[in-house]
């Protein structure tokens, strides 16, 4: 009962798996063959079918990431046929589908690779290196209660707009997976954009980007070498505008804040 | 025990105001005495924790996500309701508060959605605050818009994703406070356990999602803001973790569950394509502005349209029905959800249905695109077409979407009196987790101000109230009942793994998701409920002995957690068959077949209805005690809601 | 750790280094190619030798040596151990990857195309600098060194044109991704001037490597 392609045929495809006990163990690549894949399924229901049939065999499913599965939650996190999120731009991998692939076809399914992000098990990766780089200073120290009327804050609409576009960053972590550096410059910037732009951001302008750079080296993320593989797998578009905009203010912040250590 | 639902007294307006200044106050210098626990950290747990800690108690906050930025509430796509009547179109907090209460079909406390309408203006001003990029107009204020039926533009968003925009500042506040200590987060934690100590919320029990580790952990309060159960239909819009285990284990240990049976039917949803479909997805209400719904006059049309003989293209505008239009001249396509979900429901009933299910209704841009032009429509919705082009492979610039709807918000959850307590004192139940503010239906964009109202300004408050009558001694996980409930979850764990059975945790929860929402779903009626209710005591049985599981609890075992959410499923889709037969009327989201108008609308009961049902767990595999809290209306007159 | 120290050796403070080094290296090429166009004067040399005599003798050219010198050790410096760094932080790699679907692969390949230059640079420094001024040349006919016929003999054989014109090729894809990449580190991205930064990087990259490989090209093939 296909949705607008009754004529769609299943597939049958060979999967190569990443399975990985836990964190100290050795993983490896393991082949499995999935049958009847519909081509409106998505990527996770494929995965879905594969760890149906793994249970049933009373073998251990793959552990992997997800959530929302309407790609906002950032959770899912599969590096794909050599691609962060899959082949198809723009798309985390809950919303890459199967009619993207053709029967036959052979894919390779891997978690995100980084130091910085631990595999947790097989596709499951531990991305908590992301909140403490939050923690070091995403935010504006403004405690409930006690805030001046929205409106009170004019912020011209072109602002906001691009305070928004940096502020859509789903956090999954692709930039990083993509980067040939395993670097989380695209995140990051984001973040300190969203804030350096609008003016509720700009109290702690300086001792934001100090101390989230700081954070970023800490956690064993690469450096940005400008080469936008980031950009070019951002699910959400992230612009690299954004790392521009960090490193600006990065080196405004080095030479003015009164942080001297 | 009697339902207390501690109302304070006064005029509508001033209870809230006054009762801010009754509540008992702790020391300032006593707070850092005080533990609480945060179960959830979306909209309403994040909220909370910051607040909390702010105020100087210490917070331990817990997600089974791997970061409290990824909670289902990142998805709500509409907005936020504030009555702000920045837009000098006649809003005002009692407005806000009246179209609430009205759109709840009058199953809602008046006093509570009062202080909800009073403090949603607040929660604006903190978000700016906090950076959440609203939209704004060209002069740099924020911009509103009309939503689900309001007849005000009361509306702030960002784009598509205010949910994640909100959350995304409750986050921040959190993460601030992670930084400076005051709140402990514990991720990848999933509670499956409250602790009880003498009558009173101790401490709750957490397995360690990665390591299978079950700890204990205990606080002077304990508040659940863990989220909706629309999952027990399996397929809803709700995320794929989404689940009533915590506040299930709380019934189980007295936290009286209300109104679970009203649930709602979101009427925009991209409709199921097979049987693996895991879960669905919403289109954003707003569509509803410019989209005209409609299906084909006459069956036959419908079936030549669905068997490929005609295309949409064919069929002339006279054998188009637009049936919101046609029965509500004066709301149209923008009437409330219920309404919306139950013409398509009865369209596709009648065999008018679209696509190659027929379980699905047309929106309609065409006229839109006409009027004003692809670039103003694309400048509107452009994310959400991609986003439905993206699952459908359709374009919706040339064809009009096909929408079904689908299972999306659960009004009813823990009973909380007018503090957010449970019936377990120092319980207690913030955001969809809890029953409070939206009767029998939900307004489009109000359940993001429901739970940042809860978690910014209401708990804040109220929970003092609980503290200040304890001394502010430390509390351990030394008490027997931490011991039991520890050997309470080994035991079930263990059970679960033991049955090694033929069937997975998922084909048990389908099962009970059709189940459900063939019967419990969009309309009920008594022959159909008191069938399901067989129907899911023998799937209840069956799973308990015919589960299949591999792997042990030491490991990151993501079919076990499932299996454990399944079963708590299994219990509360009972207890909501049941509630769904007690209520012999029809309200908001929840229509009995028997209960209807000519019109085929919805009739309400309020002769013998108007209360709150709050049910009471008495064991396993006992019918529930109901309670009734009695539902006064001093302020807003009861009518029929119509929308004609 | 002073704030200097942790502003330099941080990740961004590292790439700022590259960046401005890089850029002030843009501007010395410009110069050599300007320098060096005297060698395609039909003058058996004399302008070229008066040239490169001033360039060996004037006391300004003479300390903006010593700034080049720190300029090429700073950038080859940090941008090595940014490679390093960079390459530790993915311990375990991926089985399939294809970064050709998302990146140009000279902008992937910076470290091994810099390398290459670098390599170029010894044999090229050992060839013409260090036998200009600590050789023995003779004297022209305005009692110059003359460092002309030299680089004519040089030229002459093709292992060494072959050599040179690779390395031009390798500095040409350097400086593709490098001139706008320097821009971007330094937070000069806007979406007004960066289309053109990025063309002007091209035509850049292009004309300076196309000059540089022209002479060799010129004195093997037609002189």
């Amino acid at each position: 009962m296909a949705g607008n392609n009754p004529n769609a045929k299943p597939m049958n495809l060979t999967l190569k798996v990443w399975r990985q006990r836990n964190r100290n163990s050795e993983g490896k690549i393991v082949e499995y063959q999935v049958k009847d894949i519909s081509p409106e399924m998505s990527f996770l229901e494929m995965l879905d079918v594969l760890n149906e049939d793994l249970l049933l065999k009373g073998d251990e499913p793959v552990a992997f990431d997800h959530d929302c599965r309407e790609g906002i939650c950032g959770s899912c996190d599969l590096f794909i046929n050599g691609r962060a999120h899959g082949p198809e731009k723009g798309t985390t991998t809950c919303q890459l589908h199967m009619r993207k692939f053709s029967d036959g076809d052979t894919i390779t399914i891997e978690p995100w690779r980084a130091n910085a992000f631990p595999v947790n098990r097989d596709l499951s990766v531990d991305r908590s290196a992301f909140d403490r780089i939050i923690q070091a200073g995403g935010y504006i120290s403004v405690n409930t209660g006690g805030v001046p009327d929205g409106n009170e804050i004019p912020i011209p609409k072109n602002i906001a707009d691009k305070a928004f576009e940096a502020a859509t960053c789903i956090s999954c972590g692709a930039c990083v997976a993509a980067c040939k550096n395993a670097s989380a410059m695209l995140f990051v910037s984001a973040k300190i954009s969203q804030l350096a732009l609008l003016p509720q951001g700009q109290v702690e302008r300086k001792t934001r980007v100090e101390n989230m750079v700081a954070q970023m080296d800490k956690e064993g993320f690469g450096a940005c070498t400008n080469i936008g593989q980031c950009a070019a797998e951002c699910p959400v578009g992230i612009s690299l505008e954004n790392i521009a905009l960090m490193n600006r203010e990065f080196i405004s912040a080095k030479a003015t804040s009164d942080n001297l250590a | 025990m009697n339902l207390d639902s501690k109302i304070p007294e006064g005029p509508l307006a001033e209870k809230w105001e006054k009762h801010k200044f009754n509540v008992k106050l702790v020391n300032p210098a006593n707070k850092r005495k005080y533990d609480v626990i945060i179960v959830g950290t979306g909209l309403a747990g994040a909220s909370a924790a910051a607040s909390l800690a702010e105020l100087g108690y210490n917070v331990k906050a817990f997600t089974y996500h791997d970061s409290p930025r990824r909670a289902h509430s990142i998805a709500a796509q509409g907005g936020i309701n504030a009555a702000k009547n920045y837009q000098n179109d006649g809003d005002s907090v009692f407005r806000l508060f009246y179209d609430t209460i009205k759109g709840g079909d009058y199953r809602s406390r008046e006093a509570n959605v009062y202080r909800l309408a009073q403090v949603s203006v607040n929660i604006i001003d903190q978000c700016v605050a906090q950076g959440v990029p609203f939209a704004r107009e060209y002069g740099g204020l924020l911009a509103n818009r009309s939503f689900g039926g309001a007849q005000v533009s009361r509306t702030f968003y960002a784009r598509g994703q205010t949910g994640q925009q909100l959350l995304l500042g409750a986050y921040s506040a959190l993460s601030r406070q992670i930084a400076y200590g005051k709140v402990k987060m514990y991720t990848r934690s999933e509670m499956l356990e409250l602790v009880v100590v003498d009558g009173k919320a101790r401490g709750i029990v957490t397995r360690n999602l990665i390591t299978g580790e079950i700890e204990t952990h205990a606080a002077h309060a304990v508040v659940l803001a863990t989220g909706g159960y629309g999952n027990v239909f399996y397929l809803s819009t709700n995320a794929k973790y989404c689940n009533v285990t915590a506040p299930w284990r709380a019934h189980k240990k007295g936290a009286y569950f209300a109104n679970p049976c009203f649930t709602q039917i979101h009427p925009t949803c991209i409709p199921v394509s097979g049987d693996y479909q895991s879960k669905l997805t919403l289109m954003s209400e707003s569509l509803r502005n410019d989209g005209r719904v409609w299906v084909p006059k006459t069956k036959e049309m419908a079936e030549r349209l669905r068997g490929g003989q005609i295309r949409v293209a064919d069929i002339p505008e006279e054998e188009r029905d637009y049936f919101l239009e046609r029965k509500y001249p004066s709301f149209g396509n923008l009437v409330p959800r219920d309404v919306a979900s139950r013409n398509a429901k009865q369209a596709c009933d009648e065999g008018r249905g679209v696509g190659s299910t027929g379980l699905a209704v047309y929106l309609d841009f065409a006229d839109a695109i006409k009027r004003e032009g692809v670039d103003k429509v694309s400048q509107k919705y452009g994310n959400l077409f991609a986003m439905y082009e993206k699952i459908t492979a359709e374009n919706p610039y040339e064809l009009p979407m096909r929408i079904y709807p689908a299972v999306h918000y659960t009004m009813g959850g823990l009973w909380v009196d007018y503090n957010l307590m449970t019936s377990i004192p120092g319980l207690y139940a913030t955001g969809e987790c809890n029953f409070s503010d939206h009767g029998a239906n939900r307004l489009g964009a109000s359940a993001l101000m429901q739970g940042l109202a809860d978690g910014y300004f209401v708990i804040p408050y109220t929970i003092g109230d609980y503290l200040a009558q304890m001394p502010p001694t430390p509390v351990t996980t030394q008490h027997a009942a931490f011991k039991e409930a520890e050997e309470a979850v080994h035991a079930r764990t263990q059970k679960l793994l033991s049955i090694k059975g033929t069937r997975t945790p998922n084909e048990f929860h389908k099962a009970l998701g059709h189940i459900m929402w063939d019967h419990c779903g969009m309309s009920r009626n008594a022959e159909g409920l008191q069938f399901a209710k067989q129907e899911i005591q023998k799937l209840r049985r069956e799973f308990w002995s015919d589960l299949k599981l591999t792997g042990t609890n030491e490991e990151l075992n993501q079919m076990l957690e499932i299996a454990g959410r399944v079963a708590d499923f299994l219990e509360l889709g009972e207890l909501m068959v049941d509630d769904a037969l007690n209520r012999e009327e029809s309200c908001g989201g929840h229509f009995r077949e028997e209960y209807q108008t000519p019109e085929n609308e919805a009739l309400r009961d309020d002769e013998n209805f108007a209360y709150v049902a709050a049910w009471e767990w008495t064991g396993d595999n006992q019918p529930e005690t109901l309670h009734k809290e009695e539902l006064q209306f001093e302020n807003v007159k009861l009518t029929q809601r119509s929308y004609k | 750790m002073s704030w200097i120290t942790k502003t330099f050796t941080s990740s961004i403070g590292r790439k700022v280094i590259v960046a401005i080094t890089g850029l002030f290296l843009c501007t010395f090429l410009v110069v050599h190619l300007v320098g060096n166009l005297q060698l395609f004067k039909d003058d058996g040399g004399a302008a070229f030798n008066i040239y490169s005599h001033f360039m060996g003798t004037n006391p300004v050219i003479r300390t903006l040596e010593w700034v080049l010198v720190l300029g090429f050790g700073f950038h080859i410096y940090e941008s090595y151990t940014l490679a390093a760094r960079n390459r530790a932080a993915r311990k375990v790699g991926y089985v399939d990857s294809r970064p050709s679907e998302n990146s140009p692969w000279y902008s992937r390949s910076m470290a091994l195309l810099g390398t290459l230059i670098l390599i170029f640079l010894i044999v090229h420094m050992y060839n013409f600098f260090y036998r200009a001024r600590f050789g023995d040349l003779d004297p022209d006919i305005n009692n110059n060194d003359d460092l002309y016929t030299l680089v004519v003999t040089s030229f002459k054989q093709w292992w060494y044109v072959l050599l040179y014109v690779g390395a031009q090729i390798a500095l040409c894809y350097h400086l593709i991704h490098g001139f706008r990449s320097g821009f971007q580190t330094l937070g000069l991205n806007h979406r007004k001037y960066t289309p053109i930064i990025r063309v002007i990087g091209y035509i850049f990259a292009i004309v300076v490597c196309a000059g540089f490989a022209s002479m060799p090209l010129y004195f093997y093939f037609f002189k």
